[in-house]
């Protein structure tokens, strides 16, 4: 296992570092200790890497991660994992906004409470977030699961297309076109895959509701106009 | 018979605001169309070169060199961008355009040793291979982004926005998402293509810097990092992007095409080029950043002389979309049945987004698509890159310049007052630059 | 476009570590605004005795010449100089003349009035800003802090936050406001008054004449909701304590902290790392159109 210590050591050797592992590399385990809210940390990797940041970190923490299992040891800033392509990212604490923004594949999973616009324009990526998450939650969302074990804030799913929405708390209110649907078998089936992935054993499938897309903007109509 | 008063139509009530009025109260949509502004605009036809003759003197036409190469990204980028000539792709989308079109604008761009831009929608393995040197947009939706393709790239260009609609973000209609297209943006196939107007995860410059450095680390600082804006506050807009690290900045005026968006911002929003350049120019140099950060500027250039004009009214390259599809066939008379069936006529056709363009550069259909052939329609846009370079080479010998970037703001004159406001520079014949206090 | 960062202390004891504590939060903050920084403090307050804080683009001959006016006219106050700025402190009764003297010096401006409050603001890196004033060095019971990256109004002084326009208040932002001029414009005909062309000091003037009017602070920061258009993160000071509030939309960062002994704000996480106890504190990000207050 190799150490950075990001107090000592430049943002730019911890990344050139990850980016240089070789295919097939035996030691593919790193920490970063004293991340203290620094920006771009672990972002861009592309193997099978092991990376474990020992405190909280900024700005897009793992963004665009491919394969990388990328672990957070306290509360992760905006964009987290965002457009994460595959892989895992797990925050053992809280992540603020935007949080696997535009993601397209892997699981990103959230122990705290995930703040506003977790999982905007997701694309295929599915994020398990264990408490609650904030306003316009899943806006433009497109594809993809995302699982809220808590509450969810104002105008969840707002503008939403294909992904899908699992919800065991309150949902203070939906945004425009986003609708409560039956949950049928093969979504408790999907939802309980997600649940156990993320390690969640506690949390029970059959609390959850689920939503989704009404698909009423999905064509352009001047009396739908005002919810665009 | 007494004489009776001659019917005389409204200046404010003119024919085609009467249809769309008509049009409007008939179907209860906006009217969405492609292409950049239409109506009569101060442009770089309001300005004039002074040629040399005693005072200086000028550069022997053919004989005497004249450069046109320009160096993109040096302020931070390992690998910065050589371009043989001054005039760039514009980003254009696989989605809004055919394959083949895009094939054929790397094809063109290639062997005259200039970039394209890819688009909305994402990078096709078609146009990485025909385009020698590509940039890769990053746009608000996302759509098809993913780090090999960045790290593909030979630079990265975030859009803010865009001079057909700063401030917009914008609807495809379902038309042109066909299965691929869908499968590259994660889309329903058929569906309307809501676009975002901001970034779904950063907001403002001091949130831009922070994208900014993501983005190099991704790449570990090899790509040079555009920011393109549409000309509203070209001088804010401009100084920021500057502040926020860019290397390279686009500024795109209100003659900019789009794809698809509403008349109504097409016409209404934002400013024309010639009114962006100097206040896009005079921010560099405010933060003593000219010849660092280089300032691109594309919508409506056309020609060798256009080319010429905003090299000199101070930028480092120009970026050409429309005129590159017309190189490409786009509006060609040759169609001209075709046209009339869709209700329109060569040289007005502006529907693109319903994806039936009888030239086969903005649709998804195969018939359609099938009628541009990549290799000659790259042809045809390097022939025109290449007179649009010798044109401007010409006007930068005749002005007595060994490179083209040495043209500059006092090579020019204006032949109307709001050219001459808008560009600074002194109303032909005369030493009046208006609004300057001169 | 801008970092801010803020700190009201619940335990006494931290009170002579205040400008310590606060002084690394605002350098950190460098990156979002490499402009011009500035910060008010808010220290410890006298009956009956008042703060003015000024500051000149000619020190020496500015506040020179203003301690020889407060001798000549007899006044009762004393000047306590810090670099471009200086602090004058006045009883009620000398009120008047001194404003009277110090609305004679055109090179002197007032930076901010009050019991509690001084600000002080300088065009440069927050860092340098910060070391030159000697904030660790000072004391107090709550702090706000503002590095700026100027948008549309210039780089200078008086575009710096915080923006003060009433006894004891100030405010920052991090955002962009959309119809600060016609706000101006309509406060200016209420007979407030204007130093720059900042849309901070629009939302700073808006609250204090709300206030002025007899609205609390928590009141005025609502009826800000509805009349302060664009995006906006505020903080705002005032003697007791400070307010956050956030527009409806709410994409500029924020995050608070809180534990037993203080209250932290920050644009970014980044801001309270070396705070005492952040590991365990309750740390969170206001929600939008919501106002967070904290008062002693």
């Amino acid at each position: 296992m190799r150490t950075f210590d990001l107090s000592t050591t430049s943002l730019r050797d911890l990344n050139r570092a990850l980016h240089a592992v070789e295919a097939g590399a035996n030691d593919l385990d790193f920490e970063i200790l004293n991340p203290r809210g620094a920006h771009a940390v672990a972002v861009g990797l592309d193997a099978p890497l092991r990376v474990v940041a020992r405190g909280s970190v900024g700005y897009y923490c793992a963004g665009m991660n491919a394969r990388a299992t990328v672990i957070v040891h306290g509360s992760a800033g905006p964009g987290v994992a965002e457009n994460i392509m595959s892989g895992e990212v797990i925050v053992k604490g809280d992540a603020s906004q935007y949080a696997g923004a535009t993601g397209r594949g892997g699981l990103l999973v959230i122990e705290g409470n995930a703040s506003s616009r977790c999982g905007i324009s997701m694309k295929g990526v599915d994020i398990v977030v264990r408490g609650r998450v904030g306003h316009m939650s899943a806006f433009m969302a497109q594809s993809g699961n995302l699982v809220i074990c808590g509450d969810a804030g104002d105008a969840l799913g707002d503008s939403i297309y294909e992904a899908k929405l699992f919800v065991r708390g309150a949902v203070k209110s939906l945004g425009a076109d986003c609708i409560e649907k039956e949950m049928r078998p093969e979504h408790r089936a999907t939802l309980a895959g997600l649940l156990a992935r993320a390690g969640f054993d506690d949390v029970d499938p059959d609390e959850f509701r689920r939503f989704g897309s009404a698909r009423k903007l999905y064509h352009f109509h001047i009396d739908n106009a005002e919810t665009y | 018979m007494a004489p009776r008063t001659t019917p005389r139509p409204s200046a404010t009530f003119d024919d085609y605001t009467l249809s769309e009025i008509r049009r409007a109260a008939a179907t209860g949509v906006y009217d969405i169309r492609g292409a950049g502004a239409k109506r009569k605009l101060p442009h770089f036809d309001d300005l004039l070169f002074l040629g040399a003759s005693i005072s200086r003197y000028p550069l022997e036409g053919y004989r005497e060199a004249c450069g046109t190469d320009v160096t993109l990204g040096a302020r931070h980028a390992l690998k910065p961008l050589r371009l043989k000539i001054p005039i760039t792709i514009a980003g254009m989308s696989f989605g809004s355009l055919s394959a083949n079109a895009k094939e054929a604008l790397g094809r063109g761009a290639t062997i005259v040793g200039t970039s394209t831009t890819t688009g909305d929608g994402g990078m096709t393995p078609e146009e990485r291979t025909a385009s020698e040197i590509l940039v890769c947009q990053y746009l608000p939706s996302r759509y098809g982004m993913n780090p090999s393709d960045l790290r593909k790239a030979d630079a990265i260009e975030i859009v803010v926005g865009q001079g057909a609609k700063p401030g917009g973000g914008g609807m495809l209609l379902g038309q042109k998402i066909t299965g691929r297209v869908a499968a590259m943006r994660d889309l329903p196939v058929g569906v309307d293509q809501r676009s975002a107007a901001r970034h779904p995860d950063w907001t403002g410059p001091d949130d831009l810097e922070i994208k900014i450095l993501e983005l190099r680390e991704i790449t570990d600082w090899e790509k040079p990092i555009f920011v393109k804006v549409g000309a509203s506050r070209p001088y804010y807009d401009v100084a920021l992007a500057v502040k926020a690290g860019a290397d390279v900045v686009v500024v795109d005026g209100m003659q900019g095409g789009t794809a698809a968006t509403q008349e109504v911002f097409i016409e209404h929003v934002g400013i024309p080029t010639l009114a962006a350049v100097r206040q896009a120019a005079q921010a560099l140099d405010d933060l003593g950043m000219r010849g660092i950060v280089q300032l691109i500027i594309s919508g409506g250039v056309r020609s060798g002389a256009d080319v010429a004009k905003a090299l000199a009214l101070g930028a480092d390259a120009v970026s050409i979309g429309t005129a590159a599809l017309v190189a490409l066939g786009d509006n060609d008379p040759v169609y001209s049945a075709d046209y009339a069936a869709l209700g329109t006529a060569p040289g007005a056709y502006d529907d693109w987004h319903e994806g039936r363009d009888p030239a086969g550069v903005t649709t998804q259909d195969p018939i359609l698509a099938a009628r541009l052939d990549p290799v000659a329609g790259g042809r045809r846009l390097a022939n025109f890159l290449k007179v649009m370079t010798l044109e401007a080479q010409t006007i930068a010998r005749a002005c007595g310049k060994s490179h083209v970037r040495h043209l500059e703001p006092e090579d020019l004159c204006a032949l109307t007052i709001e050219a001459a406001a808008m560009a600074r520079v002194p109303l032909a014949g005369t030493n009046w630059i208006p609004g300057s206090g001169r | 476009m801008c970092g801010i960062v803020g700190l009201f202390l619940k335990d006494p004891a931290l009170e002579p570590q205040l400008g310590a504590l606060i002084a690394p939060m605002l350098a950190s903050m460098s990156d979002r605004g490499p402009d011009s920084a500035g910060f008010a403090i808010y220290g410890a307050a006298r009956e009956s005795e008042t703060k003015l804080t000024v500051q000149s683009k000619t020190p020496d001959e500015s506040f020179g010449a203003l301690q020889r006016g407060i001798v000549e006219a007899g006044l009762e106050a004393r000047i306590e100089r810090r670099e471009t700025h200086a602090v004058v402190y006045a009883p009620a009764a000398a009120q008047a003349a001194l404003a009277a003297l110090i609305a004679a010096a055109p090179e002197l401006r007032v930076m901010a009035s009050g019991e509690a409050i001084e600000i002080y603001k300088e065009v440069g890196s927050p860092r340098d800003v910060a070391q030159r004033f000697d904030l660790a060095g000072m004391a107090g019971t709550h702090a706000i802090g503002h590095t700026r990256m100027a948008t549309e109004s210039a780089v200078t002084i008086l575009g710096a936050h915080p923006f003060s326009t009433g006894p004891d208040q100030c405010l920052v932002h991090n955002g962009s406001l959309s119809n600060h001029n016609d706000l101006r414009r309509a406060l200016r005909r209420e007979g407030l008054r204007f130093e720059t062309e900042n849309d901070t000091e629009v939302a700073a003037a808006y609250l204090t004449q709300r206030m002025a009017q007899g609205r609390g602070l928590a009141d005025a920061l609502q009826d800000g909701l509805a009349d302060l258009d664009g995006f906006y993160t505020f903080v705002v000071g005032a003697r007791r304590g400070f307010a956050v509030l956030r527009d409806r939309i709410a994409c500029k960062p924020a995050i608070l902290a809180e534990t037993d002994r203080y209250v932290a704000f920050g644009s970014e996480y980044r801001a309270l790392v070396d705070l005492p106890g952040i590991e365990a504190a309750r740390v969170w990000e206001p929600e939008p159109a919501t106002v967070y207050a904290w008062e002693h």
